[in-house]
């Protein structure tokens, strides 16, 4: 009965590597491209509305508007980095390209596919998150040598949203229906964060929709760093992003497992 | 090493109350290439991925190369190799990215991919092809680039779903050509077909399948040695079932399939004889092949 469930999970510790070596392989092809699209966007926003919408609204937090923006930004970027890897580039593998079911004949497990995919997509996130850490720090909105400690939080804001985006890819019949989960699901929990101004400001029922929120936690995280302020109750935000990075993996596989090896 | 490599006992898998697999049972012996035969929906590839662990089996016992299946599937799988039936390359790789992209996930390191590369592609006949694109292959050489591919592991058996399906003829019996020193080797093959001239050519053994149960099991000449034993008298251009009655006396068996009637005949001259007088109708006298075998086993004729 165990061997069943096996089969979804990683085999061993190092089997993953294969897959992320393989896309890592892919899109060594195109990475100038990659790394321009996906960095563009993050980047137009912070300084389209760091420096615009901060000439307006003067001092936010303690800090300019454009270094609070510039960690919102951050964790957004690698929230989106992964979830479009993952909905969008692992789903295609899964699907019409074949390519699960290539190495699903080899001695690999569904398990470490799904990690492999989850690992590739929170190194894609991490690139695009810690390039924007990079261009801020460069232009003074954030503080020196203290963003070194955003970047393992990037990494992990990576991983957690790679693997929220595997249980959407392994429930969704088509691309049709990641729309929903882009519009219900990301952009509320963009306003509901804090990435583009304080939670404070808004109704205290939404403040507390907030705190559950894994994008919240990871914010809790990266400003700071970036600010060079002292970060509070670190153990909890890297719980709850633990937490929502490591069920969601099982909840995937488990659904993968269903729909792939029926 | 076990003599025996793959084994079915009392296999049965259901989609919904769509049983597809009915019952199964056989055996393939070592180095022997087995043949799973019948017409696309019958479960043939339902069998291959539950022979791989890709799909676990509602009841019976499966084991694969000594090991339980799904259960030690993984363990089974690294001396295995799968000629899928739809091309799963990656299409933006080059042939020799596939090779070392591939070896990879079976643990191997750059340096041993890299000394198994040239005979992968030699046995392919691709050694011109190595830093081309797949996306540039033709469709014959991606089938090639898929057996040398399940090759990498130096498998003991290879499971092969449909593998010359939407070839051209030529391109056809050059996989066939390399299949056979395959099993030259010592592989043993698990091959799954809907094509009979695939199969006769191929097969030591093989097993007719009708909606997932074993309908006959044997040698390709042995079965058609039993089930037909006769010369084969197709007749074009008439009315079959008129003339079927008139040759009746003659025939050991008739079969009508749309406008061709399937004779049977002991003694072919007397059903010519019978037939002398009418005009329009075309004749071909042939060998019985697995072809007749298999219509005959699914019923598809006009009862003697």
């Amino acid at each position: 009965m165990w061997g069943r469930y096996a089969a979804a999970l990683p085999a061993n510790a190092w089997n993953w590597i294969a897959v992320w070596r393989r896309n890592y392989l892919a899109w060594r092809k195109v990475a100038l491209a990659s790394v321009l699209g996906n960095a563009a966007e993050p980047m137009s926003s912070l300084f389209g509305l760091g420096l615009g919408l901060g000439a307006m609204l003067g001092r936010v937090d303690g800090t300019s508007y454009i270094a609070f923006l510039a960690a919102g930004m951050v964790a957004t970027s690698a929230m989106i980095s992964a979830t479009f890897e993952t909905i969008h580039a692992a789903f295609a593998r899964m699907h019409h390209q074949r390519t699960w079911e290539a190495v699903l004949c080899t001695q690999l497990t569904l398990g470490d596919i799904l990690l492999g995919e989850v690992a590739w997509a929170a190194s894609k996130a991490f690139l695009a998150g810690a390039a924007i850490t990079i261009v801020a720090a460069i232009l003074g909105y954030a503080a020196w040598p203290s963003i070194l400690y955003a970047l393992p939080a990037i990494a992990l804001t990576g991983l957690t949203f790679a693997s929220l985006a595997m249980v959407v890819a392994a429930l969704s019949p088509s691309y049709d229906y990641f729309v929903f989960y882009q519009t219900l699901v990301l952009t509320p929990m963009l306003f509901l964060s804090g990435a583009v101004f304080p939670v404070t400001q808004l109704p205290d029922a939404f403040q507390q929709v907030g705190r559950f929120l894994p994008l919240a936690h990871s914010i809790d995280l990266i400003r700071p760093a970036m600010l060079g302020r002292p970060a509070g109750s670190v153990g909890l935000h890297i719980g709850v992003i633990c937490m929502y990075a490591v069920l969601p993996f099982f909840l995937s596989a488990a659904l993968f497992r269903r729909r792939l090896m029926r | 090493m076990s003599a025996i490599a793959i084994g079915l006992t009392g296999v049965t898998k259901s989609y919904g109350d769509k049983v597809v697999v009915d019952r199964l049972s056989f055996t393939v012996a070592s180095g022997e290439c087995f043949g799973l035969l019948g017409p696309n929906g019958v479960g043939k590839s339902t069998i291959a991925r539950m022979v791989l662990g890709m799909a676990s089996a509602d009841a019976g016992n499966i084991t694969v190369l000594g090991e339980p299946v799904p259960g030690r599937a993984r363990l089974a799988r690294m001396r295995i190799g799968v000629v899928p039936q739809f091309d799963n390359l990656d299409l933006e790789f080059t042939v020799r990215e596939n090779l070392l992209v591939f070896g990879r996930y079976f643990g191997m390191s750059a340096h041993q991919i890299e000394a198994v590369t040239p005979s992968l592609l030699e046995f392919a006949r691709l050694e011109n092809k190595t830093n081309a694109r797949v996306a540039e292959l033709s469709g014959g050489m991606k089938r090639r680039l898929t057996i040398a591919r399940a090759l990498i592991n130096d498998p003991q058996l290879l499971v092969m779903d449909e593998p010359t399906t939407g070839l051209d003829p030529h391109a056809r019996h050059l996989i066939w050509e390399r299949l056979r020193s395959l099993l030259a080797r010592g592989k043993t093959i698990l091959l799954t077909t809907h094509f009979m001239e695939e199969a006769e050519r191929l097969c030591d053994r093989l097993c007719v399948l009708e909606q997932g149960r074993k309908i006959a099991e044997g040698r390709p000449h042995t079965l058609i040695d039993e089930q037909i034993g006769c010369q084969v008298i197709e007749i074009y251009g008439g009315n079959p079932h008129e003339l079927g009655a008139l040759i009746r006396p003659y025939a050991q068996r008739i079969d009508v399939s749309g406008e061709t009637l399937f004779c049977y005949a002991p003694d072919p001259e007397r059903v010519r004889g019978q037939l002398r007088g009418h005009t329009g109708l075309r004749f071909l006298q042939r060998p019985p092949n697995l072809e007749d075998v298999f219509l005959r086993l699914t019923g598809r004729e006009m009862k003697d």
